[in-house]
């Protein structure tokens, strides 16, 4: 029994840590969220060069071909600080590859994944906002070997700066008769955009297609696989989340303390009050234990486990439903302050709302759980 | 990161398995009105009652992990508990084995782990509660014995118990209310000492008030040194808090409530399938797990040399939660017929959830109340000033 990391793992915290904080620190990031791509190209380079892009990639590929355990701690970091990149959306396109793509695929693709100047994500929801099989409607034609698409794909994170888009389309009216594509941004009829988004350091848009003409080798799956493989994404992205969740929620709570430590009001420290000191600890209780929920998944994740995908859903589910509390508390216990554009804590707030119903929120998770055959 | 078991961890499973696979009826079968009787000598005889005691006094000398598999075995298996004597092995045995004499640890410790007897815990007063170190029952040595005047309260089973771990107060001139207190085993049949039951709100009369007027105490009943006694007793409410015992306990009663829901229909629908009743049981269960795979990771701790600390509170946060939560789902799924009790020919499971309904109040008074697990978190792992 080790439910605890490598001293390589360790060692890559410090690491990752230590060059966000540098970096990155919040006024950095405020600026790199106000930018035209709202990242950081260089220094999402340099992360590259660090192996931190390609951490799970094979070494076949160019990437380090590490664990997802791994990916974990650099995504707890990555939350920490809120850091802006293009990670989380590149590392659910490159599994995608990685799992579903065939030899040729994986080779033509994934270097360009790991060394970090191709950027991915993956295109599944539409109007509907269904995550379910019944969801995915744009419209696939079949031409010989290529196919051809039309339609719109919404709620696609980092839309706009993506290359390449992992897409899902439909072949005909029966449930599983989807399929799962890869669409290049410069094909013709290809074009996407960002919202504008209240968690200034998450992208997220929309990709038109409009009769996008697709070569065969850019097809990945078709029918009951790739509704699994859709599945299976859908399943890393809400992982990966949460993972980023745990570092960010930690994140808030240590701003949040520490503000009750320096601030001070009838005559003593506010921290010292129950009002404020008893919602802290209630925050760090939900904290500790949806991290245990995401260890456990990462760890059930890697190996294979035949609970990973109901472990998932209980740390999403789990995650979805208080984090977003740990913002709204953070900004009421700092007071006025709390409320302005200036206060880092209105940040992890925000990043409560993004991060409740992407890959799904906690109610679809609890369905999601009772059809997997928990509770 | 590994949860799987080593070889050595698998073939102690796999030993436990097949001890319960021989020993334990299978479910629904009819036990043998002896059952609990041979139960209790055969888990004694494999050293299992006792299991994380050293061998020498007649634990079973198991390994943190082996004492998790056998624990979560027994669980599964929805056996027996591991013994008889509650407190005694849950706090006053780990006590007596870190501070006691040699007589004492060979007085008491065989006598806990047979189940010959109950012991009882005095800890609280009237005035002391979450504030226990300010306790003030009263005690004197004079010459080879102490002289106890005072009393306690909420003191669970004391009148069923031969024995009670007693705190009290033999210094008052301190600087800090934590120095000046002594811990003493004491007979519950000493003259003077009297327990008055007291009626829960469950009807019930589980814990008693206890009275000391002049009670005599040899002084090698001491505990640890006079003055220690806040020591061996904060020892022994870590024991009382390791968190990893008392998922398994929640885990049965969230199976039961599972089923409850499964069997009762309401207006021609499973309560199960009622949307808002399924999603709290859902929500209770996630949290079951949480606590599970904290108490694993706090595990993970101890096993590379950490001793637990606050992180206890956490567990004991949640479980409080989850018996006022779970009580309350069991009422919300019966509908009209929650509030009979036993006796009523039409409630349901003869009253059983009614009266866990009235129940939480153990786990969550007792062993320190919420509001003190928060200010624990807060002073001691947020590093927040003390209030
Ligand atoms: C949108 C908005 C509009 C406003 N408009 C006006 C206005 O028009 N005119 C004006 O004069 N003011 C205005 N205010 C100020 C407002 O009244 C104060 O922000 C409020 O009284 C809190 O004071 P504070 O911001 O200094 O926070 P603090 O008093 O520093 O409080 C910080 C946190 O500590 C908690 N806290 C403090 N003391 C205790 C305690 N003893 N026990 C437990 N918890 C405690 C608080 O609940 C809070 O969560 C406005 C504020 C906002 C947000
Ligand atoms: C079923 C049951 C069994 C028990 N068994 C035993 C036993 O066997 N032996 C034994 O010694 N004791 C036993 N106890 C006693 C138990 O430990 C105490 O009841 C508990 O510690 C609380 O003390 P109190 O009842 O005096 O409440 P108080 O300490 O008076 O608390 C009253 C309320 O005030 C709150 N409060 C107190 N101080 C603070 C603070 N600083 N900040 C915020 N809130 C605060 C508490 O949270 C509580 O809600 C048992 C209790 C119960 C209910």
């Amino acid at each position: 029994m080790n439910f605890g990391f490598t001293e390589e793992q360790d060692l890559l915290r410090a690491e990752v840590r230590k060059f966000l904080n540098e970096k990155a620190p919040l006024e950095e990031v405020r600026k790199q969220c106000e930018s035209e791509e709202g990242f950081d190209r260089g220094l999402w380079k340099q992360m590259a060069e660090l192996g931190f892009a390609g951490l799970t990639i094979p070494e076949i590929h160019g990437g380090a071909g590490l664990d997802l355990v791994t990916l974990l701690v650099v995504l707890e970091e990555t939350g920490r600080s809120l850091f802006p990149s293009p990670l989380l959306s590149n590392v659910v396109a490159s599994q995608a590859i990685q799992r579903f793509g065939s030899e040729a695929q994986q080779a033509r693709w994934l270097p360009g994944f790991a060394d970090g100047t191709r950027l991915g994500t993956l295109a599944l929801l539409e109007e509907g906002d269904d995550l379910s099989p019944d969801g995915v409607k744009l419209q696939a034609k079949k031409d010989g070997e290529e196919i051809i698409l039309t339609g719109r794909k919404l709620f696609v994170p980092d839309a706009g700066n993506a290359d390449v888009f992992v897409v899902a389309y439909r072949l005909s009216s029966g449930a599983e008769e989807v399929g799962l594509a890869l669409v290049e941004k410069g094909s013709a009829g290809v074009s996407a955009a960002d919202f504008a988004a209240m968690d200034l350091t998450k992208r997220v848009g929309s990709l038109e297609l409009n009769d996008v003409r697709v070569p065969s080798d850019q097809l990945l799956c078709e029918g009951g696989p790739a509704w699994s493989a859709i599945q299976s994404l859908v399943e890393l992205g809400a992982a990966l989340v949460t993972a980023e969740t745990v570092g960010a929620a930690e994140g808030a709570l240590a701003i949040t303390t520490s503000f009750a430590k320096e601030r001070e009001q009838f005559g003593s420290k506010i921290g010292r009050y129950q009002g404020v000191k008893h919602p802290l600890a209630e925050i760090y209780v939900d904290i500790e234990s949806y991290k245990s929920l995401v260890y456990y998944a990462f760890w059930a994740l890697d190996e294979g486990h035949d609970d990973a995908a109901l472990a998932i859903s209980r740390a999403k589910a789990y995650a979805s439903e208080t984090f977003p509390l740990a913002g709204i508390n953070g900004v009421q216990l700092h007071g006025g302050v709390g409320y302005t554009w200036e206060y880092d804590i209105q940040l992890y707030l925000k990043r409560g709302k993004w991060m409740r119903p992407i890959y799904g929120d906690a109610d679809y998770h609890y369905d999601r759980i009772a059809q997997l055959g928990g509770l | 990161m590994d949860f799987q078991l080593s070889p050595q961890e698998e073939k102690f499973r796999d030993e436990v398995r097949s001890f319960l696979k021989d020993n334990l009826p299978a479910q629904g079968e009819k036990r043998p009105a002896d059952f609990l009787a041979q139960w209790n000598a055969k888990v004694r005889e494999k050293r299992w009652v006792g299991f994380s005691w050293p061998s020498e006094v007649g634990g079973g000398g198991g390994s943190l992990m082996e004492q998790v598999i056998l624990k979560e075995e027994m669980a599964r298996a929805k056996a027996p508990g591991l013994g008889t004597c509650f407190m005694g092995l849950a706090w006053v045995g780990p006590s007596i084995i870190q501070y006691g004499t040699e007589e004492q640890k060979q007085k008491y410790i065989p006598d806990i782990l047979d189940g010959a007897y109950q012991w009882c815990t005095g800890y609280s007063e009237p005035d002391s509660g979450s504030d226990l170190a300010s306790l003030k029952c009263k005690c004197v040595r004079e010459g080879d014995e102490y002289v106890v005047n005072g009393q306690k309260i909420w003191t669970s089973i004391a009148m069923w118990s031969k024995m009670m771990i007693l705190l009290v107060r033999t210094d008052t001139e301190v600087d800090s209310k934590h120095d000046g207190i002594t811990c003493l085993l004491v007979e519950m049949d000493s003259e003077g000492l009297e327990v008055r039951p007291i009626k829960n709100m469950g009807g019930g009369a589980m814990f008693a008030e206890v009275f000391f007027s002049d009670v005599r105490v040899p002084v090698e009943n001491r505990l640890g040194d006079e003055g220690q006694g806040w020591q061996v007793t904060v020892s022994a409410l870590a024991n009382e808090r390791s968190s990893i015992a008392e998922v398994y306990g929640l885990r049965r009663k969230m199976d039961e409530l599972e089923d409850l829901a499964e069997r009762t229909v309401r207006a021609g629908q499973k309560a199960i399938e009622m949307p808002s009743i399924r999603r709290r049981l859902q929500r209770a269960d996630i949290r079951i797990e949480a606590m599970r795979l904290n108490g694993q990771r706090f595990l993970t701790k101890q096993l590379r040399g950490d001793p637990l600390g606050s992180e206890t509170s956490i567990n004991k946060l949640h479980r409080a939660a989850l018996e006022v939560e779970m009580g309350e789902l069991a009422m919300e799924i019966t509908g009209s017929a929650s509030t009979l009790m036993r006796g009523s020919d039409v409630a349901p499971e003869n009253g059983r959830w009614a009266d866990y309904a009235l129940g939480w109040p153990e786990v969550v008074i007792g062993g320190g109340t919420p509001n003190i697990q928060k200010n624990i978190i807060a002073e001691r792992l947020l590093g927040l000033p003390k209030d």
